[in-house]
This record gives C-alpha cells, sequence and structure tokens, in this order.
C-alpha cells in the first residue's frame, strides 16, 4: 500500500509538472487515464485532493498560505462526496449478490419445466417460454400417461418478477399432487383454484389453460380459468378458430366450477396455447392484433411445431425491438397427417 | 491516566465543539489531514443524531491505545427514543434524516471499529475507533 501511494505520487507529480509545463490536452488526457486508475485503487476523492495538495506542495514551496488553507474546506466538502463514493460502491456489490441469487433462482424455475420429449407417433408438439426478466410468471406443462394421452397447460400469474415467479412454483408442485386428474380439465381446474385461493395473496391471480388429448380418440379436452383464448387450426378448412373459454381466473373465489370443451381432431389440425405476452406485445404501432399471430404461425404452417413457435418469437422480438414487456409462452400441439 | 474530553450536546454549537475538540485530538495523535476530516466527520454526524434524535447527550473524545496501536476513540451517548431496528438504519440507502448526511453507514465507513448499542425509550450508545496508521 505505501509503495502504492508512494508511486501514484510520484506518477501524479510529473503529471502535474508535464502540464503545468505544457498546458496540453495530452496531459489531460493523462489525468483522465489516471483518475479511472485511482478509482480502480479504490482511492477516495478526499485522498485524491490530499495527493494534489501534497504534491502541489512540493514542488511550490513558497504557496501562499490562504492557498493552502484553502484545501481544508475542500478536503471537509470532499469527504461527504467520498462517503457516497463508498456508499455507492457497497450497493453496487449488494446489487452483483443479488443478481446471482436471482440467477440460481432462475435456474431453479427452469427446472419446474418438464424436460422429457412427448413420444407419440401421431402428434407434434412444439413449446417456447421467455421470460421478460430474469424469472418468469408464465408457465407451461405437459405430461403423457402410460396410454399416450397428453396433458398440457398453459398458465400466466398476473404480475411479473420475482413474486409471480414463486406464485408459479405452487402452480407446478400443485398439479404435481393431483395426478388423477391429468385428463380432466375442468376437475383439475376445479382442484388448483382450490389450492390457489388457500394459498396466495387475495391480489394474486392466476389465469390458465388446460387441455388433454386422446390419440385413441383424437378428441381434444380443454378448459380454462380468464385466460387468453388460444386458436384450433382446422386442416380441412384451412381456418383458425378461438378456443374460447368460460371460467373466473383462480384464486379469486373458494368454489368455482369449469367448462369443459371437446373438439375431433382431424389430422393436420393443431391447437394453439399462448399467455398474453404473445398477443399483447406491443409494438410502435400499438398492440397487435390477435390476427397478426395467426398469419404468423399461418406463414410456417408447414414446419414442425417447434420450429413455429421459435420463428414466431423471433418475429415479435424483433417487431419490438428486441425488448420484451411481459413474459412469452406459446405452445403448439398438433396431429400429425 | 487518559485524556478524556467530554462536550454536552444540545445545539448545534455543541456539534461544533465536539468537532473541534476532535481534529484537536486527532492532530495531537499524529493523524494526516485527511483522517483528521474523516474523524471529524464521524463525530459531526454522531453529534448531530443525537441533536435530531435524542435533543441532548453527550460526545466523549479520547485516545485509545491497543497491542501497540495508538488511535482515537468517540464515543456518543444519549438518553433519547433508541433505534428499533438497527439492521436496518445500518443499511446503505437508508437514512431517515431524509438521505441526507453520511448517516451510521458513513460513520462506519470512517472509523476502524464500530459498535452500537441500543435499547427502545432507554437510549443509545455508539462507541468508534480510528487507529492510526
Amino acid at each position: 500500500m505505501e509503495k502504492t501511494k508512494l508511486s501514484m505520487y510520484q506518477l501524479y507529480k510529473d503529471m502535474l509538472n508535464t502540464y503545468l509545463d505544457s498546458k496540453s490536452e495530452h496531459a489531460l488526457y493523462a489525468a483522465q487515464q489516471f483518475s479511472k486508475e485511482m478509482m480502480e485503487k479504490d482511492m477516495s476523492p478526499e485522498e485524491m485532493v490530499s495527493l494534489h495538495m501534497s504534491v502541489f506542495q512540493e514542488m511550490v514551496p513558497e504557496l501562499p498560505e490562504e492557498v493552502v488553507d484553502s484545501f481544508d474546506l475542500l478536503l471537509e466538502v470532499m469527504i461527504g462526496y467520498g462517503l457516497a463514493y463508498r456508499e455507492h460502491q457497497s450497493l453496487r456489490d449488494r446489487q452483483r449478490q443479488l443478481e446471482s441469487e436471482l440467477n440460481v433462482a432462475a435456474r431453479m424455475q427452469q427446472a419446474l419445466l418438464p424436460e422429457d420429449e412427448i413420444h407419440a407417433p401421431d402428434v407434434d408438439l412444439g413449446v417456447l417460454s421467455v421470460p421478460a426478466g430474469k424469472m418468469s410468471g408464465d408457465y407451461y406443462h405437459y405430461i403423457q400417461d402410460d396410454h399416450g394421452c397428453i396433458g398440457l397447460a398453459v398458465a400466466d400469474v398476473i404480475g411479473k418478477g420475482v413474486p409471480a415467479a414463486m406464485c408459479m412454483s405452487m402452480i407446478k408442485y400443485a398439479m404435481d399432487s393431483i395426478p388423477e386428474q391429468r385428463l380432466q380439465p375442468a376437475a383439475l381446474l376445479e382442484s388448483l383454484n382450490r389450492v390457489v385461493e388457500r394459498n396466495i395473496d387475495s391480489n394474486m391471480f392466476i389465469t390458465m389453460v388446460y387441455g388433454s388429448y386422446d390419440p385413441r380418440s383424437h378428441r381434444f379436452y380443454y378448459a380454462g380459468a380468464g385466460h387468453e383464448p388460444g386458436f384450433y387450426y382446422s386442416k380441412k378448412t384451412d381456418s383458425f378458430e378461438e378456443l374460447t373459454t368460460k371460467g373466473l381466473v383462480l384464486g379469486l373465489s373458494q368454489k368455482v366450477s369449469y367448462k369443459e370443451y371437446v373438439k375431433n381432431v382431424e389430422p393436420g389440425d393443431f391447437f394453439v396455447l399462448l399467455s398474453d405476452g404473445v398477443t399483447e406485445c406491443r409494438t410502435e404501432d400499438g398492440f397487435i392484433e390477435r390476427e397478426q399471430i395467426t398469419d404468423m404461425i399461418r406463414k410456417h404452417i408447414d414446419l414442425p411445431a417447434q420450429e413455429i413457435v421459435n420463428r414466431v418469437y423471433r418475429e415479435l422480438e424483433k417487431m419490438q425491438d428486441f425488448e420484451l414487456k411481459d413474459d412469452f409462452t406459446l405452445l403448439i400441439l398438433r396431429r400429425k397427417v | 491516566m487518559q485524556v478524556q474530553t467530554h462536550v454536552d450536546i444540545h445545539s448545534e454549537w455543541g456539534i461544533v465543539a465536539a468537532r473541534q475538540a476532535g481534529r484537536k485530538l486527532a492532530r495531537e495523535i499524529g493523524f494526516g489531514s485527511v483522517d483528521q476530516a474523516r474523524v471529524t466527520t464521524a463525530i459531526s454526524e454522531l453529534a448531530r443524531n443525537i441533536y435530531l434524535y435524542a435533543n441532548k447527550g453527550q460526545i466523549y473524545i479520547e485516545e485509545a491505545t491497543s497491542s501497540g496501536k495508538r488511535g482515537i476513540r468517540i464515543i456518543a451517548t444519549d438518553e433519547g427514543p433508541g433505534i428499533k431496528d438497527i439492521r436496518k438504519v445500518m443499511e446503505d440507502g437508508y437514512t431517515t434524516s431524509g438521505g441526507l448526511g453520511a448517516g451510521l453507514p458513513g460513520v462506519k465507513r470512517l472509523m476502524d471499529e464500530f459498535k452500537i448499542d441500543s435499547e427502545l425509550n432507554e437510549g443509545t450508545t455508539i462507541s468508534a475507533i480510528k487507529w492510526l496508521r
């Protein structure tokens, strides 16, 4: 420390000498570089002032008393700046620590999502979920039982960030605890609603859509709890239909019943489940229309489901100048031709 | 026998007197001008806290020694309302007087050792030391 102080002293003295001789921009540039180095070495403003004064006094021994004394005042003022500077450093360290904690939490959250692929000869599934921040208030889920039946869900906590993410993990555990209802969307939502109502804050809500596909009968059952409507695409008529559902958001009221819907699925037909981060994507010209989403899907309709969701995401990302305002989740399930 | 200076704090005059006494002793002990200013700022903040939150109290300033080291010790004591959540006031960015001033985290930073003891409705005692390097 003493050694660096000494070399700092010498360095500053040389710099000051050069500047007083030449008044050159070059010397001032050197001073700017020097200040970076000082900050790296945690040199505080008051130490800097004191360094300047001692160097200056050595160079000009006969300084008027007023000049020397005036530095006392400057030094006193700089103590306050020095404290603000240190506080800033410590807050920055704390921010780094929070960020790394958040990264761990985000990885834990990622681990809540299903990992295995669906192995069904006539089913093609694609899903993509991207959080706006580090943590997501969206959740998706899919599962296949021994008969090849597939259950799938997209849920969205009203809210963002850490609170939404904590709420989301509860949905995951709640679903794990009621495996017998995986194929009965309405009953499953009723059970989940009870869990959510009991366990979360009254100002937090979750919307959710749940569907189950039976590959033996080619039927798709679904129910929704206040969730953004998905789409059903019929290959025969080459048209999209809104998957409107009736049902209250989860967590609002203790006893809620949900209506279950069913669709016969022809080869090439598919279902689109999404979160409102997809449809409420905001561009320069305001919110995009739901029709724009189906147009995008249609553009890539011949691609595998995973490719479709990837491309739709990339297009929407670009339209928003790569700044996601809300968590994004898009899921497509198709009966292969 | 150690010299101890004692200043009553019940007005801004007291704050200035405490600063003066602290700077004088710091200089006598051999602190450089930067550290003199740091010790004085710490005294100032402690005295202001007494004045603002407890109305009156005492500042003691004395030389400190420990295994060959020399330094200056400041003790600030009052019989004011006490501090409800010490952890909170020791947090950076939290100052009850509206973000102005260095607050207790600032005092802790200016000094080398810092101890705080506070009982609700009984008062607060803070002791801080700066060692000569």
